[in-house]
């Protein structure tokens, strides 16, 4: 297997892109990552996104994106696990480039998401879960991680404050990231007493709808080291699934897959939790950061709302998460998150993160999931 | 969307509650599976969930999908049952505040929603206090 690095990333301002259409979307972005890589042919691309039939009546994008990208015939897939949907891009983009078939691909999100109202957008999102047996009986996703919350109270102690601050520490981080949706600050007063989705959770517990793409082009580390940059290597990969419903899992506060994807991952690198500098996390909900991190062994199984009140996952605190502002303050569009997690980390180790850099990583993870937790994707990365 | 044909396949899990037991480690599949996911062992004998059990967690929908914008707020839960299998539903007739973790409850037949004025009237289980 070849050693493959991540040599150009590319992603736009986040937010409600009336005025754009999903294919310019993709190709602004897709454009700035072939210029920060410094090429402009591809050998073969993969674009993440979850629900473009249902957000905006297209599907076949792999093959649209490639025409508007001006790559035609290069082989282009579009990829969906949900919301892993973009990570699982990436990892197929690695694995493309480790086997020796292609030296330089393009992997990619994208998700329009604000050309269908609310209720559309809910169904849509909707549809990551079991639609026979949890979306039949009302369930929402919003519902489905307040069942999560709501079990990790009662079994852990975990307090509404402690979920607040998840919130409140990615909104700090995102007020620091220009392309944020919503670059600004929250207070825990103003999450607590923001309007009820579905109890325990309110809506500053949740990520927002958003349209915008990410983009990373990827290629062999000998290919790498001639340019001249600060290398970034990808050095573990783990995808894992787990049931779809949440009732079919047996611990509701547990996130197997995480957990699977996340050892594999570890295993490929040789790296254990403590080794990790950064992570970027899918906060989807405020309970899925907590959730996550005890899923990655960064913090003990039940102590991951005592890890945010600590201050332990802060920009300053001994494991900064969510440094990009997360879900919640970038933005959720939902095939892009995977990719923009990716840049964020990149950009953290090449030390180009501007206002939030965080003093020196070296290794970093990111950790993207689909639905509520039926599948996950985790990588790490190194700094050459 | 519900479609008859799509409606009608789920009516034995939905109306009677039917599903399927592992004849060699005894999970119980619900809906029924082909193949064991414990044990991937493929022999299974018909078998009836349990009809009364316990909420392991529960939330109130404020915001909901369009089906069901005429009973918001409404409850739902994840419920075990009394033979150790996990189903979401509604939790109905009991007050919000009533609510809890632990609290026992049983499988009532009611009316889901309906897929507006022509459409199907779809039904299933909910969850009542005991």
């Amino acid at each position: 297997m070849r050693e493959v690095a991540v040599i150009g990333v590319g992603m736009t301002k986040w937010g409600e892109l009336w005025e754009k259409s999903l294919r310019t979307i993709f190709v602004e972005t897709a454009l700035l990552a072939l210029d920060d890589a410094g090429v402009d042919k591809i050998d073969s691309m993969y674009v993440g996104s979850m629900s473009s039939g249902l957000f905006v009546g297209q599907e076949h994008i792999a093959s649209l994106l490639a025409d508007y990208l001006g790559q035609v015939p290069v082989p282009s897939a579009r990829i969906e696990t949900a919301c892993a949907s973009g990570g699982l891009a990436l990892r197929l983009g690695f694995m493309e480039v480790a086997s020796g078939m292609s030296d330089v691909v393009l992997v990619s999100g994208i998700e329009k998401m604000t050309d269908v109202n609310g209720y559309e957008a809910t169904y849509a999102l909707g549809t990551a879960a079991d639609q026979e047996y949890e979306g039949y009986h009302g369930i929402t996703f919003p519902g489905l991680y307040a069942l999560i919350a709501r079990a990790h109270m009662e079994k852990y102690g975990t307090t509404r404050e402690q979920l607040a601050l998840v919130a409140v520490k990615n909104h700090l981080n995102g007020s620091k990231n220009p392309l944020a949706q919503f670059p600004f600050e929250i207070t825990v007063d103003s999450v607590l007493n923001s309007v009820l989705i579905a109890d325990p959770l309110r809506i500053l517990d949740c990520s927002p709808i958003t349209d915008g793409a990410a983009a990373a082009i990827l290629c062999p580390v000998e290919m790498a080291r001639k340019m001249k940059k600060q290398v970034v290597k990808i050095i573990g990969s783990g995808h894992a699934t787990d049931a779809i419903a949440l009732s079919s899992r047996k611990d509701l506060t547990w996130l197997e897959a995480t957990y699977q994807a996340g050892k594999r991952a570890y295993a490929m690198a040789d790296k254990k939790p403590e080794d990790i500098d950064i992570l970027e996390v899918h906060d989807c909900f405020t309970i899925a950061e907590i959730c996550v991190l005890e899923a990655l062994g960064i913090v003990e199984k039940g102590k991951g709302g005592q890890a945010v009140e600590d201050e332990v996952t802060y920009l300053d605190g001994k494991i900064p998460v969510n440094t990009s502002g997360g879900l919640k303050a970038k933005g959720h569009p939902v095939g892009a998150t995977g990719v923009a997690q990716v840049i964020e980390i990149v950009k953290q180790l090449q030390g180009e993160a501007g206002k939030r850099q965080v003093k020196n990583p070296r290794i970093g993870m990111a950790q993207n999931m689909g639905g509520s937790g039926g599948s996950t994707v985790v990588h790490i990365f190194e700094r050459e | 969307m519900t479609t008859p044909s799509r409606y009608w396949r789920e009516i034995p899990q939905r109306y009677r509650l039917e599903a399927n037991k592992c004849r060699k480690c005894g999970f119980v599949s619900f809906p029924p599976r082909l193949i064991c996911p414990q044990c991937q062992n493929r022999e299974f004998e018909e078998t009836k969930l349990a009809e009364e059990g316990k909420v392991l967690t529960f939330t109130v929908i404020r915001v909901p999908p369009h089906q069901f914008v005429d009973q918001a707020p409404y409850a739902v839960g994840i419920v075990e049952l009394d033979d150790g299998v996990k189903l979401t539903g509604q939790i109905v007739d009991c007050d919000f505040e009533d609510l809890k973790i632990g609290k026992r409850v049983k499988i009532e037949f009611r009316k889901i929603f309906d897929e507006g004025e022509a459409g199907i009237l779809c039904y299933g289980y909910k969850f009542v206090p005991e």
